[in-house]
């Protein structure tokens, strides 16, 4: 197989199969040097800007939305060409006809959807809601018609948070490089013959595999209609870094119009496309202003995609977030670092259009990264405060060189590897669980089965420990068949066919669970071994506050004493979930991660053995609890760094907050450079531009 | 050989280059009216700690230290010679970046035991950062209880021992802002070979809450924060008197 519109490329592995990662490794250009060759915004890019913000700001003065679609059901196709200025836009495309619309999606729950619409001022078209009632079935729906007693309870108590059950479930990441690469008939050639290798034995699994199959053709026909009511046939190749960035959004268009999912990530785009880019700039195809406008107009694009959410959404996750995560950098197995101009070019977009949380710009750190890449994410990330850094030394070890994150921490292979997106289980309440024997503490029902409460008046640490550890137990069996249900109706009901499509036919599935209260857990287990904890009861005999009598050893300090506490409790609960079956084979992992539901989490909790009253916020992810971390970030983020990544392979956040003066005198400092030689004896004494490199504090 | 210290801060930014890890020093014969840490003011008080411990705290995280190190300050680190020697012998000899940031009062050519203890100290150490509160003697008395002739001796005592260093100076309206201080400031500094760099600070007002807290009378009590831009404009003069020196 071979197209014109690959002349140029090193040959590899990437033209026989779908390939996208033997592609970048036969053909990327590592770059070493500094941002200088990078361009501000053209008079376009700062034209449509305007207009964004101008948007933004009818947005806000207009409660939240400024137009929402209550008629048309989003499909790929639904929706007529829309733009901002089409002679002024490089890279086009929106969910629906015009920007600042949010589409219409009912399959994920048409609850949810009708939901959206009215607290938001709109009322949706009742032949749709009657529709998706009485004829067509949603995820939450059916979700609901397989629960059990058990399960409801749990929801509503939440000890189990946060369930994608009714609302897509995201966190999958189409490869939507391979449109790029290779046009959409090819795919499309590929997965006529996956459907036609499947094996013939119908078993359930077989018929779903070829019914899914089915639909992803269907979607990726779809795509290519798509693209042509914009003017572009996406057919074949594309054949220079415009056409790249373009048929790559386009499948990323597709399918942010058919799913509403938590987290709509976009993958690990940048050093594919500096691919086209070096090639266009070798040729003279383009300048690199230009392509850094390409880029601006993409980077514009992808903050600008919109979801109909209900405010009970955005309290969850603090603000209206769709996770557009793109990750940058990195190691290749082969040792080079994977950093290019592009790398640069779209941490640049911070500059050329301002700081914004969307895209959501990751940088798959390494200590091999060049430097002067480290500096330049250091500078931008002082002056925008917008940059998230994952550890690539950590997950290049599990997954590769051309893995994603989806949403905030989840890594999973770009094509190879997806992920059943599975919330939070609530372990501090867990806690209060097994004190008072399945009770909830907040409502008095028996959520739990009966197992015996503790009836002393201190807290003994062994006798905790024994039945906490039962508690975990009975929690992960029924979160993660809570978590089957969930994903079987997904797949059966709000299929992502698009996305699905720019995977292989082998996919691995992760399992995903969490974690939520963790350092609460840590804190108290640890209050309940080195202070005394005294239980307080109400008049029906349940433990309603704790007193703490005496010091403890806490999360957050690099004491191993409580630290071994936190990763203990990760272990055992892992090993809990490990033991149950999962659906569609998928491997467990969890994940200790919470960026901002951690305070909504919180307030739906009892008091804890360690001290913290009743509706107080957890703190976030795996992060110590506020002001217990008294020795320095250091010590905090080494407490952090000893939970074990086996155990969470799904991620460990730590959200770390730090103002930009206490990050060193200024950025020079904190490079390690501030040393300026004044040393008359080299010559260049009294002469006053020696003097800039000194500093003043702030 | 044991230390006194008032706390430690694992992720120190603003003591030296890089991320360093930073032991405040109890004890201080100073009292400097703007002080920001009167409660390290007495001595033979606080936690006590090993340089065993000290090193193992660091090497623990030390890949965070990379570009850092240890960095003393406190309080007056000086006054505990004994137990800094011991504790920067045993980094150096495992390549550890060392650091003292000190008023340089307890600086005394009248004590022959302890300039030979200095003599030793310096040996092992990278950095000085040396606060000169004022230019003046009677200024630098007013403001800090003692007069300033042992601090500029050290600074020379430092430019003959070849010790890299810097010098911050802070910026208080009334009492280090004039012009002429200044540039006698930047004079003296500027005939210094081993000065790297300079940093001025605007005062602040963030040890106000600790004399209430330790119920003690503040003596600046009132003034505001300086904004940042006096404190470039003080830097100007500085740097004038610097080039004088050096043209």
């Amino acid at each position: 197989m071979d197209f014109e519109n690959w002349k140029g490329f090193e040959t590899g592995t990437w033209k026989k199969e779908i390939n996208v990662r033997s592609f970048i490794k036969h053909n990327y250009t590592p770059y070493d040097g500094d941002e200088t060759f990078l361009e501000g915004p053209t008079q376009d890019t700062i034209d449509l800007w305007e207009q964004v913000l101008d948007l933004t700001k009818q947005e806000r003065d207009a409660g939240g939305v400024l137009d929402m679609d209550t008629k048309t059901i989003s499909t790929i196709t639904s929706h007529a060409p829309g733009y901002l200025n089409k002679d002024k836009e490089k890279i086009v495309g929106f969910q629906t006809d015009k920007p600042f619309k949010r589409a219409l999606m009912p399959y994920g729950g048409i609850r949810m959807a009708e939901k959206a619409c009215k607290d938001n001022g709109y009322e949706i078209d009742p032949e749709i809601k009657e529709f998706f009632t009485t004829h067509r079935k949603t995820h939450n729906a059916g979700v609901f018609d397989a629960y059990t007693p058990e399960m409801r309870a749990c929801r509503s108590s939440h000890i189990i948070t946060g369930l994608p059950d009714a609302y897509g479930r995201g966190r999958i990441i189409g490869d939507y490089r391979r449109v790029a690469l290779y046009g959409v008939d090819r795919l499309i050639a590929d997965k006529l013959e996956q459907k036609e290798t499947t094996r013939s034995a119908m078993y359930s699994h077989i018929i779903q595999e070829r019914e899914e199959l089915s639909e992803q053709i269907r979607a990726l026909q779809q795509l290519k209609e798509m693209a042509m009511s914009y003017g572009f046939d996406i057919s074949l190749p594309a054949k220079d870094t415009k056409e790249a960035i373009q048929w790559l959004y386009f499948g990323y268009l597709a399918a942010v119009k058919e799913q509403n999912g938590a987290a709509m990530s976009l993958g690990r785009t940048s050093t594919f496309l500096d691919i086209y880019a070096e090639r266009d700039l070798k040729n003279g195809v383009y300048t690199e202003k230009e392509i850094q406008e390409m880029i601006d107009h993409f980077i514009m694009k992808l903050r600008l995609i919109k979801f109909a959410r209900t405010p009970e959404y955005n309290q969850l996750f603090s603000g209206d977030p769709q996770w557009v995560t793109e990750s940058i950098g990195g190691v290749a197995i082969d040792g080079r670092h994977m950093v290019t101009k592009m790398s640069f070019r779209y941490l640049h977009t911070l500059e050329n259009l301002g700081a914004a949380p969307e895209p959501n710009l990751t940088v798959l750190w390494s200590l091999r990264l060049p430097e002067n890449f480290k500096r330049f994410c250091a500078k931008i990330s002082i002056e925008t405060s917008s940059v998230q850094y994952e550890n690539d030394d950590l997950m290049r070890f599990h997954h590769g060189d051309d893995y994603a994150i989806a949403c905030c921490v989840s890594s999973m292979v770009v094509g190879k590897e997806m992920q059943f997106f599975g919330a939070r289980a609530n372990l501090a309440k867990c806690l209060l669980y097994a004190i008072n024997g399945g009770v909830d503490e907040i409502s008095g029902k028996q959520v739990a089965p009966e197992y015996r409460p503790i009836t002393s008046e201190y807290l003994d640490y062994d006798e905790v420990m024994k039945k906490y550890d039962d508690m975990m137990q009975w929690l992960a069996g029924v979160y993660v068949n809570t978590l089957n249900i969930i994903h079987y109706m997904h797949d059966k009901y709000c299929y992502e066919r698009l996305q699905m499509a720019l995977h292989d036919k082998k996919v691995t599935r992760w399992f995903a669970t969490g974690i939520a209260g963790l350092s609460v857990v840590a804190d108290s287990l640890s209050a309940i071994k080195y202070a005394k904890v005294k239980t307080i009861r109400d008049e029906n005999g349940l433990v309603v506050d704790y007193e703490v009598e005496g010091d403890f050893p806490k999360y957050g300090n690099d004491d191993d004493r409580v630290d071994s506490i936190a990763y203990e409790i990760v272990h055992r609960f892992m090993t809990h979930i490990r033991k149950n079956h999962t659906y569609r084979d998928g491997i467990p992992t969890t994940s200790i991660l919470t960026i901002t539901s951690n305070v909504v989490y919180g307030k739906n909790t009892g008091a804890t053995p360690d001290g913290r009253k009743k509706g107080e916020a957890f703190a976030p992810g795996a992060n110590p609890m506020h002001r217990r971390d008294t020795h320095g970030a250091v010590s905090s983020l080494a407490s952090v760094a000893k939970l074990p990544f086996i155990d969470a392979q799904d991620g460990i956040s730590n959200t770390f907050s730090i103002i930009p003066g206490a990050l060193g005198k200024d950025d020079r400092i904190f490079a390690g450079d501030i040393e300026v030689d004044l040393d008359c004896s080299n010559g260049a004494c009294g002469t006053p531009t020696l003097f800039e490199g000194l500093d003043t504090d702030e | 050989m044991t230390g006194y210290i008032h706390s430690k801060e694992s992720f120190g930014t603003v003591d030296g280059p890089g991320i360093r890890y930073v032991l405040f020093m109890q004890g201080c014969p100073l009292r400097c009216i703007y002080c920001h840490n009167p409660d390290t003011w007495e001595t033979g008080k606080g936690e006590k700690i090993t340089p065993d411990e000290v090193l193992q705290e660091f090497n623990k995280n030390r890949s965070f230290y990379s570009k850092g190190g240890i960095t003393v300050t406190g309080g007056e680190p000086l006054l505990q010679v004994d137990f800094l020697t011991e504790l920067f012998k045993k980094a150096k000899a495992e390549n550890i970046h060392t650091c003292i940031d000190t008023s340089g009062i307890t600086y005394n050519t009248d004590n022959p035991a302890y300039m030979q203890k200095l003599d030793e100290l310096m040996n092992y150490t990278d950095l000085v950062m040396l606060d000169i509160k004022h230019i003046d003697p009677e200024s630098h008395k007013k403001l800090t209880s003692k007069d300033n002739s042992r601090v500029l001796d050290f600074a020379k005592y430092l430019e003959t021992k070849k010790i890299p260093l810097w010098v911050r100076h802070i910026i208080i309206e009334g009492y280090t802002d004039k012009p002429e201080d200044l540039r006698k400031l930047g004079e003296f500094i500027g005939k210094l070979k081993n000065l790297r760099a300079l940093d001025v600070l605007p005062y602040h007002t963030m040890g106000v809450n600790k004399y209430k807290e330790m119920g003690i009378p503040y003596p600046l009590e009132g003034m505001e924060a300086l904004p940042m831009e006096k404190a470039i404009e003080a830097k100007k003069y500085i740097l004038e008197g610097v080039k004088k020196t050096r043209l």
